[in-house]
């Protein structure tokens, strides 16, 4: 079954194309790697498949109506937001809010799903504190507890482990996997080529707003590539674990 | 549930106390039973048409204030926005000035807020015609401001122009915002627009909620934003173009309330909402009182004694949040 499919989907920014005419489908069970240089447009492609800029084209998300996407996928954005001196159990509740009545406290189902959340992203102990007085990179398990707890079958996350310790970003992409495992479907962006080798099953390569190509880590993370769209010198390394990129040098 | 029974507590006392503190001292069982019509018939005047009207006012545009406080500052994500950024009260204002100054106002009682009300039903049109229905909250402001500077400068122009020294110092005193020598009429008049306003605004709470994560976060939990931003407009608009319309200018409700409530309401704007519209009507009405209480024979104005009350007040959480900080 299909999560998410989107054709020949293109975001302009101005007259200029930054997405042109992508297609892609995300199916159920799979962990999607969105990978590409700075400004290639993956967080474009992101926003415009769940209709949050103006589009071309299809998606699917994006057809549905407001509440009815926020059943079917959460966004995590790439810009780390907690505006109020909230605790971290109280924002990663605000993933509960599309399914709450309008005033409503929330249901024993809710808060299962809140406590799952934060246990998932090991934030347990956690709970009563504030947020906003958090690191930055516990702040980012935290608005990453509350995409899980909005718990939709998809969950789609711009660059979640920018900025996280090596263990942290880890343990993240564990629970992306797991997610994958349990039958959900992850579609995410990141910049860690070995991290992505290892944790997506499947990953997509964009550059200058196009999906050049679109495989398995294996098909996809070969030096070619690298020089081509990355334009950089890299050793690809096939481990058990998936290719293991070493970045070796700039091509000018 | 604390929050709301201590908050409904201290309005409900201030509100009594705002019925029975005055130059004439009624006991409290005359009092009440002068409410209901009854007893001495001078008394019921005085508290049928005049404490009355002057506490249910007080309370009414204390809550419309405090509410479109924390609405904006939930909207905005910013803890220094106020009612007054949108240009709906500096309008109001504007419409209130002119009425004063062509007579309007002493021609027929209820001039001056229907000319407030109806200036702060342009200053919104002005707005959207401005912003866009679907612009930024960065071009809201914008527009807001634009409009203010231009009510401001207009509102001057009209002072600078006035032949009447008598019409300037009536403005002048005006714009320093009181609930004195209000009416039933007033209240009559004010009540249903507010009351649209605060469901508009009363209704923002979710949305508020989820703007704590940003625009675009806010958006994927299925908020729409442009009638969000609608929503706030028009509420903001009724509850406080009411307001400035019987009240004049009261500044300092809609950025302190929210400010000292924040804590309480465990920095969720939903919560927020309701708690800044009940802080804020007893705020009012406890600046009410002391215009009463301090210097009772010299018509000490509302907006003056908010502002003195507000500011020390301003400037100690400042000096909190930046001890906080550092």
């Amino acid at each position: 079954m299909t999560l998410l499919s989107v054709q020949n989907l293109t975001v302009r920014r101005g007259e200029c194309p930054v997405v042109d005419a992508a297609s892609l489908t995300i199916g159920l069970g799979e962990c999607v790697g969105l990978i590409g240089p700075n400004g290639a447009g993956k967080t474009s492609l992101l926003r415009g498949a769940l209709g949050l800029l103006p589009y071309e084209g299809t998606s699917s998300l994006a057809a549905l109506s407001p509440k009815q996407r926020a059943g079917q996928a959460a966004w995590l954005p790439q810009t780390r937001e907690i505006a109020w001196p909230m605790s971290v159990e109280r924002i990663v509740a605000l993933g509960r809010l599309p399914y709450l009545a309008r005033g409503a406290r929330l249901s024993p189902a809710d808060q299962s799903a809140v406590d799952a959340a934060l246990t998932r992203m090991g934030l347990q102990n956690y709970r009563t504190r504030l947020a906003t007085a958090l690191s930055g990179g516990e702040q980012a398990r935290v608005l990453i507890a509350r995409t899980l707890a909005q718990d939709t079958p998809l969950l789609m996350a711009d660059e979640p482990i920018a900025g996280l310790d090596p263990a942290a970003q880890i343990a993240t992409l564990q629970v992306f996997e797991t997610l994958a495992q349990e039958g959900r479907a992850v579609l995410t962006s990141l910049h860690d080529l070995s991290l992505a080798g290892r944790y997506c099953t499947r990953l997509i390569l964009m550059g200058a707003g196009q999906i050049i190509a679109d495989g398995t880590p294996d098909q996809i993370l070969t030096a070619e590539r690298l020089e081509e769209v990355f334009h950089l010198r890299a050793n690809v390394v096939p481990t058990p674990h998936g290719p293991l990129v070493q970045p070796l040098g700039v091509i000018q | 549930m604390k929050l709301f029974s201590a908050l409904v507590i201290l309005t409900g006392v201030m509100f009594l106390a705002s019925l029975f503190v005055g130059y004439a001292a009624i006991s409290i069982p005359e009092g009440l039973s002068a409410l209901i019509g009854r007893g001495n018939p001078l008394y019921v005047t005085i508290m049928q048409d005049i404490r009355l009207p002057r506490a249910l006012l007080a309370a009414m545009v204390g809550m419309s204030l405090g509410l479109a406080g924390a609405a904006m500052q939930g909207f905005l994500r910013n803890p220094l926005a106020e009612p007054g950024l949108i240009g709906v009260s500096g309008s109001a204002a504007l419409g209130a000035v002119i009425a004063l100054q062509t007579g309007l106002a002493a021609a027929f009682t209820l001039a001056l807020p229907v000319a407030a009300l109806a200036f702060a039903a342009l200053a919104v049109g002005l707005i959207l015609l401005l912003a866009g229905p679907r612009g930024s909250s960065l071009t809201l402001i914008l527009a807001g401001i634009a409009v203010s500077a231009f009510a401001a400068a207009l509102t001057s122009l009209t002072l600078n122009l006035s032949p009447n020294p008598y019409a300037a110092s009536e403005i002048m005193f005006w714009m320093m915002g009181s609930v004195a020598n209000r009416a039933m009429s007033h209240v009559w008049l004010a009540l249903p627009i507010m009351a649209l306003g605060w469901i508009a605004l009363a209704g923002l709470g979710r949305g508020l909620d989820a703007l704590t994560l940003g625009e675009d976060a806010a958006e994927a939990l299925g908020i729409s934003l442009s009638r969000l931003r609608l929503q706030l407009l028009f509420g903001t608009a009724a509850a406080v173009g009411a307001a400035t319309a019987i009240a004049g200018a009261v500044g300092f409700v809609g950025l302190v309330v929210p400010h000292i409530l924040r804590r309480f309401a465990h920095g969720r704007p939903s919560t927020l909402l309701w708690a800044s519209a009940l802080g804020g009507a007893a705020m009012v009405l406890a600046a009410d009182l002391t215009t009463r209480l301090v210097l009772p024979d010299r018509d000490l104005k509302l907006g003056v004694v908010m502002a003195l009350i507000g500011a020390p007040l301003f400037l100690h959480l400042i000096y909190k949040t930046r001890r906080e900080i550092a």
